[in-house]
């Protein structure tokens, strides 16, 4: 896996706007944001409402996922190209969930929509229509997706990696600062794990930084690259992008994506926290 | 700088007195910058939140009390502002951006 196989700039999307295998997707945080203009072609995705199971906390599960891709006209063998706002923070979140129920061919729009914008490159609000299709999935895997459990058995014996601001890692905050900080849960960390924000694997305008530069960052900040790593966050979605980094991009094995994260951790009864305020 | 302008964003349905709220409108040349990229960077210059500010050119943030860099990064240009927020009090800005 090389990154062109998994990261494509907007240059090259342009270049297959008309590409009949090609499907451009944009998932985003705030789901308003297609209306609002979208890359020509593309289909939305809410990772709320479409990719959430509604009633228990976890995805839907093979047969809607199923039923969900043929309902947007997306093929098995479609190549899916995902790109949103935030930094593509949902968009990595729907690449991790595309791959757990084993799409073959995804990749990343470098800079997502954000980078798109300051380009001024052509956005629509028209929605194409695309015909139903009858789409197959695999899985669930297991191998990219932590669960509680090991998420406790790794503190001390597995890199944890919270992607997480300093002030969310540190405890003084509960929330990224965009949301409002009443939470239910406890504030601080899982103990052993390393601060590496997601925001340092990417300039300000959302490009992914080089190989070289992003494995200077973890090795720089003490993770042994060579062990296993669970990467976490408040929900998830920032974490698969650092899964994204040192899953795709640097092609590390064993690196799992704990969805859980925060929410459920900081929720969990008994569990050990560390918290430096 | 402290309490909201009239032009401000409501603070309806927040509980401000529990929260430590940043927000105010970008501008270019007196007028509002919509669909710009605001960053809120801590005391060590460090990634906290980002938004994209709205049609009027607002944004807002929910932070902690200490001091705070506002960075606006749009297709018309950059900017930056630094801000000392409190629980309690909202702060209100302006992040002026430049070509």
């Amino acid at each position: 896996m090389s990154r062109s196989d998994v990261l494509v700039d907007a240059d090259w999307a342009e270049a297959h706007l008309d590409d009949p295998k090609v499907v451009f997707v944009e998932v985003d945080e705030d789901v308003s944001a297609y209306d609002k203009g979208h890359i020509r072609g593309a289909v939305r995705l809410d990772w709320k409402s479409e990719l959430q199971d509604q009633v228990k906390r976890d995805f839907v599960d093979k047969a809607s996922f199923e039923g969900l891709m043929s309902a947007k006209g997306i093929s098995s063998d479609d190549t899916i190209v995902l790109y949103g706002g935030n930094n593509n923070w949902f968009a990595a979140y729907a690449y991790w969930y595309f791959k757990l129920y084993g799409h073959r061919d995804v990749r990343l729009l470098d800079g997502g929509r954000k980078k798109w914008e300051l380009d001024s490159r052509e956005q629509t609000e028209a929605v194409t229509p695309r015909p139903a299709t009858s789409y197959t999935a695999s899985g669930p895997r297991t191998d990219i997706r932590a669960f509680r459990d090991e998420v406790v058995a790794a503190i001390g014996t597995q890199n944890l990696v919270d992607v997480r601001s300093p002030d969310e890692f540190s405890g003084r905050l509960l929330a990224p600062a965009h949301l409002p900080q009443e939470q239910s849960q406890r504030a601080g960390h899982i103990p052993t794990a390393r601060n590496i924000p997601w925001s340092k694997t990417a300039a300000d305008d959302g490009t992914f930084r080089s190989d070289d530069a992003l494995r200077k960052l973890y090795e720089g900040e003490g993770v042994d690259l060579s062990r296993d790593t669970i990467a976490y966050c408040r929900i998830g979605e920032r974490s698969a992008h650092t899964w994204f980094v040192l899953h795709e991009l640097l092609d590390l094995p064993n690196v799992k994506n704990y969805d859980g994260s925060w929410t459920e951790y900081g929720s969990l009864v008994g569990v050990p926290i560390e918290k430096d305020v | 700088m402290c309490g909201a302008p009239p032009a401000g964003l409501s603070l309806e349905g927040i509980d401000v007195s529990k929260e430590t709220v940043i927000q105010g409108v970008v501008i270019l040349d007196g007028q509002p910058v919509p669909s710009a990229y605001v960053r809120l960077l801590d005391g060590s210059g460090e990634f906290t939140a980002e938004v994209v500010s709205s049609a009027s050119g607002q944004f807002r943030f929910f932070a902690r009390p200490g001091d705070w860099t506002l960075r606006a990064l749009s297709s018309k240009g950059t900017g930056e502002v630094r801000v000392h927020a409190q629980q309690g009090t909202p702060v209100e800005t302006e992040v002026a951006i430049s070509h």
